[in-house]
């Protein structure tokens, strides 16, 4: 049978009954507390992204209106057209730089996920030797922040030619995302038993077809998750992009929305919009998969 | 059916660690060979390259008169049962039994008739149509049963099949296992580190430490003559008195004064060591002839028995069975005597059956 948290700890509720009247009020006061200071810390956190959601559908009057406009400005959608239409009608340089970042990102977590998942899984089944050591080396390739090595990256890729080109951030996002799905991966498949290949192996499977047929639909979930982050990292990355991208051709929207700030005037009705359609895709993205992010997060954490 | 000889079988993982130091079985065509020793002692390695899942680094497997070391396990006739059973989630227990049949690519005729067929002799008929998660263990253990012998493999090679089933069922299934393996006369190698279920199922019982075949005999070999002092507390509960004991006077003397009857053949100038069971060993009156003064240190009333722990002065406290008729209390003074044959003597130094 199940008991339910409430059923099977009665005692607290009992002792706040019989505490003193002034032990219980102090309790009234202690939650009026609580709950003011949890209202205006969650006012801090999300006013910013308010304002930019608030920006980005006012006239361009209001935005720069003194005192600022809360609630009554004109509402228009102008700025989310500028973020994709351009000013001779084609389509704008913003929307090209969306689109980069949709193939870059898409692309390095592919690459990522192809890489990872099947080593995840030699790292979960096999023996090896130095294993843990192997493991934490590649786990700290993650400790370094990215600026410190973009520069002699940028002198290599100067090199190979892989400068300014969708490839080359495609190549340097792989690499930063593929320890991170190794890591992640691997506790997924640890938590799925061994011998379903084993069982198929028996009944005529190579280990590869055993791995492929049986152990990879159960590890979906676990993909989904694992991808989703390497998806977010890829998507909002913003140093390698700056450095080693120039042209408008290859550029991603991080780098690309950056660089509507600054000159002579900020069109913060357009920087608004484009920021807003930048942050969708990974909150539907998260939204999604949200139930497994949950699970990648805290496996391993309680041992069964 | 055939038989399963393994030799030299010598296995080290990369990383430095060896499982089975050299292990040599000879197992009968029809017979149910269990393997038995705790965790980390090489049995389960040793029956996972029977089966091909592990590649040995050294030594021979043959399975019936073919050498199967370089074979994959699917080639090698044989079926597994896991200790968690490896039902595939997706499929219902119909198509987890017919699974290994099509993989062979027999007529779908014949997979159904060999699927009722080992339905019925399981007792699945009820089952066929749930999926593994809709199964209670005990049923999913059956269902990995019917899926092993669907195959008609030469040899069923079972990985601790019951340890995750609870109390009750695993004596059932024991039995099932038992009566299976009788009706259908197939080879059987069942790893175990229940020594209850090794001596109820095996013919015959190897016991395995540290990667090394300590013993190999029928159950009643193993129980009455341990090979080593380490078959001898690994076997029976509760386990074998080990009485550190001299020659003289033509008897084995223990401390306390207890007295013991000699094996023939004893070696000199060592430290021997006797092997008694509980059952060999009487609580008596104090003062009784021929017995030794003792005081009862615990009774545990079990219902068919009771166990006594005695201190005899001997230093080590000894393990008295007794029929449930005997009356002691825990500080009794009482008499304790041996009332056995002679029992197995080991020397010390090499932990090895001397006499």
């Amino acid at each position: 049978m199940a008991i339910s948290i409430d059923e099977a700890v009665p005692a607290p509720a009992q002792a706040a009954e019989d505490a003193p009247a002034g032990r219980r009020r102090g309790g009234t006061a202690r939650r009026v507390i609580e709950v003011v200071l949890l209202v205006a810390l969650a006012v801090a956190m999300l006013f910013p992204v308010l304002w930019m959601l608030e920006t980005s559908i006012k006239e361009n009057r209001d935005v720069y209106a003194v005192p600022a406009k809360f609630f009554n400005f004109d509402f228009t959608t102008i700025h989310y057209k500028d973020v994709f239409v351009g000013r001779d009608g084609g389509r704008s340089d913003l929307s090209g730089s969306f689109l980069n970042s949709v193939i870059v990102a898409g692309a390095s977590t592919i690459l990522a996920t192809v890489l990872g998942v099947p080593a995840a899984w030699a790292y979960s089944r096999f023996t090896l030797k130095a294993k843990k050591d192997q493991l934490f080396f590649i786990l700290s390739t993650r400790f370094m922040p990215p600026v410190v090595v973009v520069i002699p990256i940028f002198l290599m890729y100067r090199e190979l030619g892989l400068i300014d080109s969708k490839l080359g951030l495609v190549l340097i996002y792989a690499a930063f995302n593929v320890p991170f799905t190794i890591w992640m991966m691997k506790g997924f498949v640890d938590e799925v038993p061994a011998e379903y290949e084993d069982a198929a192996m028996l009944d005529g499977y190579t280990r590869l077809q055993a791995f492929r047929k049986f152990t990879l639909p159960l590890l979906v979930p676990g993909i989904a998750a694992t991808a989703v982050f390497a998806l977010i990292f890829s998507w909002n990355e913003f140093v390698f992009a700056i450095f080693l991208t120039s042209s408008q051709e290859v550029r991603t929207a991080p780098p690309a929305i950056a660089g509507l700030i600054g000159g002579t005037t900020v069109d913060w009705g357009l920087v608004a919009a484009s920021a807003v359609v930048f942050a969708l895709p990974v909150l539907v993205f998260a939204f999604l998969v949200r139930k497994h992010l949950v699970a990648g997060v805290t496996l391993g954490a309680v041992r069964r | 059916m055939a038989g399963i000889e393994v030799t030299n079988l010598h296995k080290r993982y990369p990383d430095g660690t060896v499982a089975v130091e050299q292990v040599d079985l000879s197992i009968k065509e029809g017979e149910l060979f269990v393997m038995l020793g705790p965790s980390g002692c090489g049995k389960t390695t040793t029956l996972r390259a029977m089966a091909g899942l592990e590649r040995q680094t050294s030594g021979d497997i043959r399975i019936g008169t073919t050498l199967v070391n370089d074979l994959p396990p699917a080639e090698r006739d044989i079926a597994m049962v896991f200790q968690f059973y490896a039902l595939y989630p997706h499929l219902r227990t119909r198509d987890n039994l017919a699974f290994p049949l099509r993989a062979e690519g027999l007529p779908e005729k014949e997979v159904r008739e060999r699927v009722a067929e080992a339905s019925r002799m399981m007792q699945l008929d009820a089952l066929l149509d749930r999926r593994p998660h809709r199964l209670s263990g005990g049923e999913q253990q059956r269902v990995a049963l019917a899926r092993a012998l669907v195959r008609r493999p030469q040899a069923f090679l079972m990985d601790e099949p019951l340890t995750n089933l609870d109390a009750e069922l695993r004596a059932d299934t024991r039995t099932e296992i038992k009566h299976l393996q009788a009706q259908l006369g197939t080879t059987m190698v069942y790893v175990t580190h229940d020594q209850v279920e090794a001596m109820s199922l095996g013919h015959r019982i190897a016991i395995l430490n540290k990667g090394r075949v300590e013993q190999v005999g029928t159950p009643l070999e193993v129980y009455d003559r341990p090979a080593s002092l380490f078959c001898a507390s690994f076997i029976g509960s509760p386990p074998m008195n080990l009485i550190e004991v001299e020659v003289s006077e033509g008897a084995l003397r223990g401390p306390g004064g207890l007295v013991l009857p000699p094996p023939p053949g004893l070696p000199r100038d060592r430290t021997l060591v006797a092997g008694v069971r509980p059952e060999a060993l009487e609580v008596t009156n104090a003062g009784t002839e021929g017995s030794v003064a003792a005081r009862v240190v615990s009774a545990e009333a079990l219902g068919d028995e009771i166990i006594y722990v005695l201190d005899h002065g001997g230093g080590r406290d000894l393990r008295v069975r007794m029929p449930p008729t005997a009356r002691f209390a825990t500080d009794d003074s009482v008499g304790l005597r041996h009332a056995g044959g002679t029992p197995p003597v080991y020397d010390l130094s090499t932990e090895e059956l001397v006499a």
